[in-house]
């Protein structure tokens, strides 16, 4: 009995002890926060993903509620009601924010593209394309490893097994651009989401003359200039071969996607029969 | 036209050397040692060597196929070496179903349970030989007298090895016969007698770099100073026991010793100082396996903090 | 002669495979039909001065260096430049290229010119050239390392302010297995490669310089050791063989005994390192006015038909230099650029070879594949081999999780890529691989926000 005794009494005691030692350490270094740093930081998302270029959540809160005005702070991640609930919480105007989408500018699906070599070892696109080309005629290409599929933190891209090509989640994308930095080729762009996800876009990297670029690929921008000649908005330039839609003065009228001889200019999201084009 | 050719980061060639190589090389430097145990111990002997291996293997097996989803590994030689070393420290006498526990144990929670070769902190073989020492101490510690009934399993006829009887203080050090130990006409584990079988294992295993000097040299040279120092027979404590077994094959296991040579010194430093102490001032006769054991969890953090001299970050003589 | 020298950290020895050893360099006729790649030296890829339809002559610059860090290139046949624009080089990248197709009449003026050019310099000339003068010889020649690094030679021959260099080593160590380039061109012009190395010393002012040759080629040494046998400027030192025994850090530690500083030029230990190579060109520039133009290939492979040293103009497409060798093999299955460590594979035979290519090394399907990886056994065959001596499988690991902050603090810039812990690896890891990716990945964060985009005319 005296045992069971002693026993309850030491524990007791040590605990005690400790309780006391930690409630003291916890005052004594108590740091006050501002509370609008954690309210902000429970409606982010959480996933440290970068995409407002601080060094994640915590980080981008902290800016918010220091920070003057909410111009340049947006979280991709959040969303745009997100964003006026922190406005709100700090009493500044919400910052100009346009909804992004990742696009991938590659087209050169696996039965379509053309190889000159096979390449052996590490599945990673940024080994690949240390080596060169890596295998592939064309040399500006998708690698399809899928860097940016790992790099995603919200799980919106994915690789198609058929085409072996990256396909971008338009809803579950935020447009935080951390496959634009880890895609090796450059290939994925950051644009607006458009009305009702509603965006056409050159799917096509290749800088070589139109000649070159038909025999690496069949369906490679050849920059033969007729999407630029045909655009009623003069959205469309092309530089180095190479078609570029300017996401500010597209009107998605899709003439340019009817015109590509190669197909390489890409629509999604309209309706099946042509109602916008007017 | 001409096959497509294949591209790769360099490099473009490769040593010849693979894992299931290392592993095959210490076994056939284990040969020996075997032979020996077969001589003083007979069938016993093989009827452990054969259950420990088969045990090893089985338990490698069943885990990779149903549990761990990874591929199975057992080409690679590793629970064969493992079930191999697990015998070697085990006395010739030991029922089966101990040996089956004691494979299983190896295997299941000294290897697969971290992840498989390569993921393990401890020697393998070491944590079935801990645990079988610590659960069945009486069998693990009545060792068969060598070149006695050679043909019998279990062996009645039962002994002492040198170190037990010098901690029990019935021998002293004059009363081992050194010739014996270099022999193995001694009691003990079947694969640690024979001190010129094991290192003529080590021999081979430095001759096809297998094995670099640094981690048995430095055990044993510590090993050695150190028992000069206290005043015992440096030769007994270096040819008795678990000893040359530990130093050249188990305190060498890849997985779990340190990556570079400063680390593997310190390391088989400290493995040397800690065994002289348990078989010194411990309840134990035989301090190596705890030692190594020790020095293993260790390893990490020897690793950490011991690093290979840098080129360019210090200042070269002239 | 002495005990053979070498570094003290790691390496390895491999097997050494030289197929070409015995073979003398075998001269090559011009081609009909050249293309010279403007990046195919290290920094800014070179200016173009010519344009389609124009005559060029053998010896003609047709680019020009744009800025410091860049080589001339000059045309190494007469006749007319028929495209100027963008070719696929040896790895499938576009770039930036001039083709020139040979005249009929200036091809036989040219040949002879091959065999024999007129020296312009006499040895009194040489001897009252200044340093100086060497140098803009040196630049005006478009000579680049040979090595393979093709980094440009005045560059290397003029230090920064700051360093003042006191030994000049030629590197003659040629520790990568097939290549036997540099030992073929070392017993043909012994004398020359003399010559070039006391015009570098001059340039560089420094009072010695040391062929160093690993002990696998004793024919040179002591061939070398003899022709050197009564100077007192110039000394042939024997090298263990060891890989990387010729990598710049390693050669210099062997011969000097000083390491270079992580983080430092190689100069901060008072030696520069020139390959023979360019000893040799730089004979080539000094005494006969002659442009760098050709330079020795070895063609070599298990089943090559005839392994050997081949003397062949720069510019001079892969599948043609491979022809003169037997063509290719049937079995063909990797083409390396290079010797089999460093060396960096080919998916575009018909691309022209460049000032750096020493080697062409061609593997069958058994030797080109890799083996499927293993886990790490925690061995360290890696740690031991690295002559850096760094952790590969540390940092490798790192860099694969993309930690490169960690990364970096183990030292992985300091990586040279020799590949002896890919080599060394039981479980076939593919270290390398991702050392070389934390290693771009840390650059890529240095340069910060500076977009790295293809290099692209205009841009």
């Amino acid at each position: 009995m005296s045992v069971i005794v002693t026993s309850v009494i030491i524990v007791g005691a040590i605990g005690i002890m400790a309780a006391i030692v930690l409630y003291v350490v916890s005052t004594k270094f108590h740091v006050d926060e501002n509370p609008a740093i954690e309210a902000i930081e429970s409606l982010l998302p959480g996933a440290n993903c970068g995409g407002c270029g601080c060094n994640g959540c915590h980080d981008f809160a902290v800016k918010c509620a220091t920070a003057s005005s909410l111009d340049g702070l947006n979280c991709p991640g959040a969303g745009e009601e997100a964003m006026r609930q922190i406005a709100s919480i700090t009493g500044l105007d919400a910052g100009d924010s346009t909804q992004c989408v990742a696009v991938v500018k590659c087209n050169g699906s696996c039965d379509i593209r053309k190889t000159n070599a096979q390449y052996d070892g590490e599945q990673s696109c940024a080994i690949k394309a240390s080596l060169g080309a890596a295998g592939d005629a064309c040399p500006f290409g998708c690698l399809g490893c899928g860097d940016c599929v790992s790099s995603c933190k919200w799980g919106a891209l994915s690789m198609n097994p058929v085409t072996g090509l990256p396909e971008v989640d338009n809803v579950r994308c935020t447009g935080c651009g951390a496959c634009v930095k880890a895609c090796p080729r450059h290939l994925i762009e950051l644009r607006p989401k458009g009305p009702r996800g509603m965006r056409v876009w050159v799917a096509c990297s290749n800088k070589d003359r139109g000649a070159e670029a038909r025999k690496e690929c069949p369906v490679a921008c050849i920059g033969c200039g007729k999407c630029s000649r045909i655009c009623p908005h003069g959205a469309i330039s092309v530089e180095h071969n190479l078609a570029y839609i300017d996401p500010a003065s597209c009107r998605l009228c899709l003439k340019c996607v009817d015109s590509c001889p190669t197909s390489a200019i890409h629509s999604v999201n309209f309706p099946i029969k042509k109602k916008t084009d007017e | 036209m001409e096959r497509p050719l294949i591209i790769s980061a360099p490099p473009h060639i490769h040593t010849q050397r693979t894992v299931r190589s290392c592993m095959w090389h210490v076994v056939a430097a284990l040969m020996p040692a075997l032979l020996c145990a077969l001589f003083y111990f007979g069938i016993g002997a093989a009827v452990v060597i054969v259950t420990s291996i088969i045990g090893c293997v089985i338990t490698e097996y069943l885990i990779t196929r149903f549990m761990s989803g990874h591929p199975t590994t057992i080409a690679n030689g590793s629970a064969v070496l493992t079930g191999l070393l697990l015998a070697f420290n085990l006395p010739s006498n030991l029922p089966v179903w101990i040996i089956l526990i004691g494979s299983v144990v190896a295997i299941g929670i000294g290897k697969m349970a971290f992840g498989g070769l390569g993921c393990n902190i401890f020697n393998p073989a070491l944590v079935g030989r801990v645990f079988l020492l610590l659960s069945f101490p009486a069998q693990m510690t009545t060792w068969p007298l060598p070149s006695v009934n050679r043909w019998m399993y279990p062996d009645a006829a039962t002994g002492a090895t040198p170190l037990g009887l010098l901690k029990q203080g019935i021998m002293t050090f004059d009363d081992i016969n050194l010739t014996d130990c270099l022999l193995g006409a001694i009691g003990g584990s079947l694969g640690e007698v024979s001190a010129i079988a094991l290192l003529l294992g080590g021999i081979y295993l430095l001759a096809t770099r297998i094995i670099s000097w640094h981690i048995p040299v430095s055990i044993l040279a510590t090993v050695a100073l150190l028992s000069v120092c206290i005043g015992v027979n440096p030769w007994v404590e270096l040819l008795s026991g678990g000893m040359l077994l530990g130093a050249i094959f188990m305190a060498t296991d890849y997985v779990t010793s340190p990556m570079c040579h400063r680390g593997m010194i310190v390391y088989g430093i400290m493995i040397g100082v800690i065994t002289i102490i348990i078989r010194q001032w411990g309840a134990y006769p035989e301090g190596m396996s705890f030692a190594i054991l020790l020095m293993n969890g260790c390893t990490p953090l020897i690793n950490r903090y011991i690093k290979p001299r840098k080129f360019g970050e210090r200042r070269a003589k002239r | 002669m002495n005990k053979p020298r070498t570094f003290s950290t790691g390496g390895i020895h491999l097997d050494e495979n030289k197929l070409s050893g015995l073979q003398l360099v075998t001269f090559v006729d011009l081609p009909r039909e050249v293309t010279m790649l403007m990046n195919q030296h290290a920094g800014n890829p070179a200016r173009p001065v010519v344009e389609k339809g124009d005559h060029v002559k053998r010896g003609d610059v047709i680019a020009n260096a744009d800025g410091l860090v860049s080589a001339y290139i000059h045309s190494p046949i007469s006749g007319e430049v028929t495209s100027v624009g963008m070719v696929k080089d040896a790895y499938g990248k576009p770039c930036e290229g001039i083709t020139i197709k040979s005249d009929p009449i200036d091809y036989n003026i040219d040949i002879e010119e091959v065999h024999e050019r007129e020296a312009v310099r006499t040895n009194d000339d040489i001897a009252s050239l200044t340093p100086d003068e060497i140098v803009s010889i040196v630049k005006e020649a478009g000579i680049v390392g040979l090595g393979g690094a093709t980094f440009p030679t005045h560059v290397k021959l003029s230090p920064p302010p700051g360093f003042k260099p006191e030994i000049l080593i030629i590197n003659g160590a040629e520790c990568e297995p097939y290549l036997t380039n540099d030992h073929a061109l070392m017993l043909a012009h012994p004398d020359e490669i003399i010559e070039g190395t006391r015009l570098l010393r001059r340039a560089t002012h420094v009072p010695r310089a040391v062929i160093a040759i690993e002990s696998n080629k004793p024919d040179a040494i002591r061939l070398l050791w003899g022709k050197t046998a009564g100077l007192d400027d110039i000394t042939v030192m024997p090298l263990k063989t060891k890989y990387p025994q010729g990598c710049e850090k390693q050669l210099i530690e062997a011969v000097t005994g000083r390491q270079v500083p992580s983080g430092s030029l190689p100069v901060a230990t008072g030696a520069i390192v020139q390959n023979v190579a360019t000893a040799y060109a730089v004979h080539r520039a000094v005494r006969y006015d002659e442009p760098l133009m050709k330079r020795i290939i070895t063609v070599t492979g298990d089943s090559v038909r005839f392994p050997g040293n081949y003397h062949c103009s720069i510019g001079r497409s892969l599948r043609s230099i491979i022809e003169q060798a037997g063509g290719l093999p049937d079995d063909t299955a990797k083409v390396i650029l290079g010797g089999p460590m460093m060396g960096r594979t080919v998916e575009n035979l018909d691309a022209p070879s460049t000032k750096g290519v020493s080697c062409i090394l061609i593997l069958d399907d058994k030797q080109a594949r890799r083996r499927e990886a293993e886990p790490c056994i925690r061995c360290g065959a890696c740690v031991n081999a690295c002559p850096m001596g760094l952790e590969p499988f540390l940092i490798s690991t790192l860099a694969r999780k993309g930690r490169m902050e960690d990364a970096a603090h183990e030292k992985i810039m300091n990586c040279i890529e020799c590949g002896s812990c890919n080599y060394a690896c039981p479980a076939a890891r593919p270290l390398l691989d991702y050392i070389r990716l934390g290693k771009i990945g840390i650059k890529a964060v240095s340069k910060d926000k500076k977009k790295k985009l293809i290099k692209w005319k205009g841009h």
